[in-house]
């Protein structure tokens, strides 16, 4: 039978029913000039010169294994054992996917159980699911999450949850008529001031979003938080910074969270350009039904024998359309399985190495910095491996001049946080090395003092 | 036969008014067809509801389906055994398996709603 998709005589059917004359007339609204531009796309090249000229271009490109690495904000320079890249690159996984008749990929399916099982235990939450697109759309779909479950139509993210996720967690909530409230952070006299969270949260209030450690590194008692949460009836959505620092720290079951959110990629994935990552999403047992994405059960078959399906799909959206959880999520099997044999080989206690040895790096780096002239650290309590470094000119250009030392910086907290201009999150892992902290404080230095 | 001490909704909930208040289930038809119910999605109590609106999602293994409030007015109770016990819907449709109680605005609003033997005529009729 020949697919014939739409007949002319349906398409005028069509262009009659909505009231215009033409396909071409669809796109009225797009100006003329940019609707079909002319591209100026050079002559074509043979595959070797194809081949020569991505290379050059390619060489261009610089990365960690050339240059100091001190930046993280939500994503870490940490160590990969090879057995992680080694395994995801085989071509039975390299390809996978949660298939549409998932049940016959038992292979597939039991990974991405194993992964589940080993988030709750990163995070002491009762479920899991098998990971949704990255921190930032974990944390969106952690809010809608707990709006449904709440029914109350008011957010407060804390000014201290990295800015990324605040934004798209923003952009999911538009038009939604939800009242979000976002507490401030700001820095005087050469101090980090944080306007009190507690005197948001309010009996209308569906969830506070906080993240630990925050987006300047600082770990914060949560304690007050937690327990205003629950006496209001809000939601605590818990997002962990960077996944490593749970080997060290309280998890986010321990302070309370009710859901808890991250980004996986710490744990043993690439850097790859910022993305993509793993989102991590797990909550307490009494919200299962509200979760979104996939969520793969263990079973036995009718001879005994273990299996694994996904389960609880009436929650998504092949079963439930417009009523889904999320209509907007998919599972990052792939990534989901580098992070599964990442935590696997490291083991509880080389997770708490890996941990401690990032932390003590940055304890190295902030020490050394806190006595040259011109620099502070202004962190508010104790840091994980990242701190805020207020410089002696604007964050942008220390960046930009210690790119030129082979030093990729920090992150400049400038454009999302008015009045630090100034400031730089700087971070280090259990890679840093003492040579490479040596020449950052060499790089600062020298900048700071030709001022 | 259906219970005839109680109303119908062509969408396949029943409606009983016990004192002041309707309580709501769906009926034996409904969760024949929907197979082994897993869940139930109720409101909380205080909520509005609207008649003919959703008010809550029954999930089997099969598919989930809304609940629609057969009556409007403001939900009294909800029945908290189904949190543990969702298969009171197959097992007693018109007893342990009720959903709702609705403190009804207008409780004349029920004699609209079909009777047991309206209600039979329309699932003989269904395909």
């Amino acid at each position: 039978m020949a697919f014939v998709p739409l007949t002319s005589d349906e398409r005028q059917a069509m262009l009659k029913e909505v009231g215009v004359g033409s396909v071409a007339d669809l796109f009225v609204d797009i100006p003329a000039d940019v609707r079909f531009p002319h591209l100026d796309v050079p002559p074509p090249l043979t595959e070797l010169e194809t081949v020569a000229k991505m290379s050059a271009l390619a060489a261009k490109n610089q990365h960690v294994g050339q240059l100091a690495c001190f930046v993280g904000a939500g994503y870490y320079n940490h160590y990969s054992p090879s057995v992680v890249s080694h395994l995801m690159g085989r071509s039975e996984f390299y390809t996978s996917y949660t298939p549409y008749q998932p049940e016959v990929s038992q292979g597939t399916l039991q990974y991405s159980w194993e992964f589940q099982s080993l988030v709750c235990d990163l995070f002491e939450m009762d479920v899991a699911n098998s990971s949704v697109y990255d921190g930032a759309s974990a944390s969106a779909e952690a809010v809608l999450m707990a709006l449904r479950i709440a029914r109350r139509d008011r957010v407060v993210l804390d000014g201290s949850v990295h800015p990324e996720y605040r934004s798209v967690i923003n952009s999911y909530l538009d038009g939604r008529g939800i009242d979000i409230a976002t507490s401030e952070v700001s820095l005087a006299e050469e101090k980090l001031r944080r306007q009190p969270i507690l005197d948001l949260i309010d009996e209308k209030t569906a969830c506070v979003v906080i993240q630990q450690p925050d987006f300047f590194g600082t770990i914060r008692d949560l304690e007050a938080v937690a327990a205003k949460c629950h006496e209001t009836g809000a939601l605590l959505v818990y997002v962990v910074g960077d996944p490593v620092s749970l080997g060290l720290l309280k998890t986010p079951g321990g302070w309370g969270a009710d859901i808890a959110v991250g980004e996986g990629q710490g744990l043993g994935l690439p850097l790859q350009f910022g993305g993509p990552g793993v989102g991590l999403m797990t909550c307490k047992q009494q919200h299962l039904r509200q979760l979104p994405g996939r969520i793969v059960g263990q079973t036995t078959d009718h001879d005994g024998r273990r299996g694994f399906v996904l389960t609880l799909q009436a929650r998504e959206q092949h079963i439930r359309r417009e009523k889904a959880t999320s209509n907007i999520c998919t599972s990052q099997t792939l990534l989901a399985l580098g992070a599964t044999i990442y935590l696997a080989s490291m083991g509880p206690a080389g997770l708490k190495q890996a941990a401690a040895l990032s932390h003590k790096r940055a304890r190295s780096v902030a020490d050394q910095i806190k006595r040259l002239s011109g620099y502070r650290v202004v962190n508010d309590g104790p840091f994980f491996n990242e701190m805020i470094v207020i410089c002696p000119t604007d964050g942008a250009t220390m960046r930009h001049e210690l790119a030129g030392r082979g030093i990729i910086g920090g992150y400049p907290l400038g454009r999302e946080y008015p009045g630090f201009e100034n400031g730089l999150v700087l971070c280090a892992t259990e890679r840093t090395t003492n040579a490479e902290i040596d020449r950052l404080l060499d790089g600062l230095r020298e900048i700071g003092g030709g001022r | 036969m259906d219970p005839t001490d109680r109303r119908y909704t062509p969408e396949h909930e029943w409606v009983k008014l016990e004192g002041d208040v309707a309580v709501v289930g769906i009926t034996h038809f409904a969760q024949d067809q929907l197979g082994d119910v897993v869940y139930v999605e109720l409101p909380k109590v205080g909520e509005r509801v609207e008649a003919m609106k959703p008010f809550g999602v029954v999930e089997s293994v099969k598919t989930a389906s809304d609940l629609f409030a057969p009556i409007g007015g403001t939900i009294a109770e909800v029945n908290g055994q189904l949190e543990s016990e969702p298969q009171l819907v197959n097992d007693a449709p018109y007893e342990g398996g009720w959903m709702i109680k609705i403190q009804p605005d207008d409780p004349a609003e029920i004699d609209n709603l079909l009777s047991a033997e309206q209600y039979a005529d329309q699932v003989a009729g269904s395909p």
